[in-house]
């Protein structure tokens, strides 16, 4: 009877399997995802007076420093769409990715003290930041809408919002698995060699002038446009602006290309988070 | 029926500094690893001996740990510091993971390695309960089902709804510990929580720990508090560097284990001549010894001296400082001896029963002259170990103090 391997409910062994993901445990922890989004939300605004209101006014701000920058000093076209909703766009979407990116990439250096302690699957803690900001950004979507709204009826902008629009959700869900599969690689490896987080610094801002953001990317030409056009947040964006603005293409080719590089980039770092998990607490 | 079983589990650990030689080492173990080679680093690693400095950057913290508990024992674990009970329990609460080896588990293992992990300062005491609860396993579900027992069982209910950074630290032990208590695990793992609270509460806690056991459920109970495992405990394991050393019942593990600890201390030193005796030209040892080696605490406790004195002088003092394992002085004390004809003095002195706490203690020794010149001096001379007796009483934890002693108490 005891040789057999099926009356054990558990083994703990050195080594877990590449893909070994256990995602009916992730299930089984559903509730604590909830909660870590709920405790994010709690924590970060309480004993602040403004609160939730943050949300709506740090969009607003960069938005206007773009606008004098970029478009009165610099004179940078916005391929006829109204430059405060074109950067205002922008930086919601981009918000969205980033944020999934950099506040997931520190995942085990900055729980260290909880993991340290309890065993409970520690992708729940990344995929909390991905939905806690997920309300987040569509908090912040709302914003754009008003704004969108306002600039419509107030200052007689056009815009032409087309049935691209329904594909909204699965542009958002590509942001946030690139987002996450970014941040969960970045953050196991990590884990090892603490330089990389200095480099990461770099690289966010590097990645944030290379995404049509304060651009179009048709403002750009030859070798540097070949180069920006495989940065996969470029055809997301551009995308999200032609549903609502309709200036431009809808670009096929490049959807899929960012699909499929998001789809890989979660399952690269969905590997390596997997290796890192249950070794982390040596060499944190 | 077995419910855990341990086989050949190893854990490897690095010393020093992590980062540096990180990339090298990394790269030479996936060299090696491609041409099916063994890990270069594993041959190199040292035993867990904390005492010898070793010349290698690794060392195994656990090395060839084998065991089995069955179901409904309350199993104490036991050792040193260091000895490696705390990796140990981190590989079975999977926190990390092992070198090689492994361990089979038949049911739900909850781990009370330290209370109240993940709480948040700024939630309230209600949604702490359920995101502590959450990150232990229970479900939402299972937490709303038990809240009203939980906060009854913390006794913090008027303040359920206040941030627990306003909480004093025991009511926030006792609310965290109350949210582990009720996990209902079939195997529950309990590491120093007894350190925490006050006596009512510890009592609440082994009552806690009494009835998960009794229901049948398995425990394992890490603790240095010997009085608690010997009461609390059906069967023991002790560590000895990395290893387990010896498995047996409560009282034969703890046993054993002072035994141990006993042959670590030298309560006894002696020298037949003055040639071989340690010393100075002055003053030489023939002899000190702590009667009875192992003491209780209360036991009365005589220090035997005697020493060979080749001053001019008649008289000489002899002073010694009771010393604790924190290098705290307990207590010093001193007297004045006339010689014996053959140069030889002895004396003893003798520490009432019912003085002294329990713990380690070491002795240093001065000589000094009648006009208290330095004659010698000799640090470390013995060392000895009062132990604790059996309580009667619900607290386990070692009593606060220098001293412990037996005070007339009365009613009026």
């Amino acid at each position: 009877m005891e040789n057999k391997n099926d009356i054990w409910t558990e083994i703990i062994t050195p080594r877990r399997g590449w893909l070994d993901i256990n995602l009916k445990e992730i299930w089984r922890y559903r509730d604590l995802i909830l909660l870590f989004v709920r405790r994010d939300f709690v924590s970060v605004y309480k004993q602040t007076i403004l609160g939730p209101l943050w949300l709506f006014i740090q969009p607003i701000f960069t938005t206007f420093i773009f606008y004098f920058v970029f478009n009165r000093i610099a004179k940078i076209s916005t391929e006829g769409i109204d430059p405060i909703l074109f950067y205002l766009s922008g930086i919601t979407l981009w918000n969205y990715f980033s944020d999934c990116f950099l506040k997931t990439s520190n995942t085990f250096t900055s729980n260290a003290s909880i993991f340290g302690k309890v065993y409970f699957p520690r992708l729940t803690t990344p995929i909390s930041i991905v939905i806690s900001n997920l309300i987040k950004f569509i908090i912040q979507l709302i914003l754009f809408g008003c704004v969108v709204f306002y600039q419509v009826y107030f200052n007689d902008v056009k815009i032409q919002p087309n049935l691209y629009l329904l594909l909204l959700p699965y542009l958002v869900f590509l942001m946030a698995i690139m987002g996450l599969g970014m941040g969960i690689l970045f953050s196991a490896l990590t884990t090892k060699y603490r330089d990389l987080s200095f480099l990461l610094a770099f690289g966010i801002q590097l990645l944030m002038y290379a995404t049509p953001i304060i651009y179009p990317l048709n403002f750009t030409q030859g070798k540097l446009h070949t180069i920006l056009s495989y940065n996969p947040i470029s055809p997301i964006l551009e995308n999200f602006r032609f549903s609502f603005f309709g200036s431009g293409n809808f670009d096929f080719s490049g959807l899929i290309y960012a699909s499929i590089f998001s789809f890989l980039t979660l399952i690269i770092g969905i590997i390596f988070f997997n290796r890192v998990e249950n070794k982390f607490m040596d060499t944190v | 029926m077995q419910v855990i079983k341990v086989e050949h589990l190893y854990k490897q650990y690095q010393l020093g500094q992590v980062s540096t030689g990180t990339i090298s080492h990394d790269l030479n173990r996936w060299f090696h690893k491609i041409r099916g080679k063994e890990d270069p680093y594993e041959k190199i690693t040292i035993d867990n001996a904390r005492e010898e400095k070793g010349n290698s950057n690794y060392v195994w913290a656990l090395k060839d740990v084998n065991f089995e508990v069955n179901q409904g024992e309350v199993l104490g674990i036991i050792g040193r510091n260091g000895a490696g009970k705390s990796t140990l329990l981190k590989i079975l609460s999977k926190v990390t993971a092992p070198t090689k080896g492994n361990i089979k588990i038949r049911g739900r293992i909850a781990s009370l390695l330290e209370v109240g992990t993940g709480f948040h300062p700024e939630l309230t005491g209600r949604e702490n309960i359920f995101l502590n609860g959450a990150i232990l396993g229970m479900t939402k579900n299972e937490i709303k089902s038990k809240f009203d027992e939980i906060v009854a069982f913390s006794g913090v209910d008027k303040y359920i709804d206040t941030p627990v950074k306003r909480y004093s630290s025991g009511m926030y032990v006792r609310l965290a510990f109350a949210v582990a208590a009720h996990l209902e695990p079939e195997i529950l793992i309990v590491d120093e929580v007894l350190a925490v609270g006050d006596a009512e509460f510890q009592k609440k806690c082994l009552g806690k720990m009494k009835d998960v056991s009794s229901q049948g459920r398995t425990v394992l109970f890490v603790s240095h508090n010997l009085v608690a495992v010997k009461s609390l405990c059906t069967s023991g394991i002790l560590m000895e560097r990395g290893s387990v050393s010896f498995s047996g019942t409560a009282d034969e593990t703890v046993e054993r284990y002072m035994k141990a600890n006993a042959d670590q201390l030298k309560p006894k030193i002696s020298y037949n001549t003055p040639l071989d005796a340690i010393g100075n030209e002055i003053i030489k040892i023939k002899h000190i010894e702590v009667v009875p080696s192992n003491p209780f605490i209360t036991d009365e406790i005589s220090i035997n001296f005697s020493f060979w004195n080749f001053s001019e002088d008649q008289e000489t003092n002899l002073a010694f400082d009771l010393i604790d394992l924190h290098e705290e002085v307990i207590f010093g004390t001193g007297f004045k001896f006339k010689k014996n004809g053959d140069n030889l003095s002895s004396a003893s002195c003798r520490i009432p029963a019912d003085l002294m706490n329990d713990g380690i203690y070491t002795i240093n020794l001065y000589f000094n002259s009648a006009e208290m010149r330095p004659l010698y001096q000799l640090s470390n001379a013995v060392s000895f170990e009062v132990a604790d007796k059996e309580r009667n009483y619900a607290y386990f934890g070692k009593i606060n103090g220098a001293v412990r002693p037996k005070l007339n108490w009365e009613s009026e």
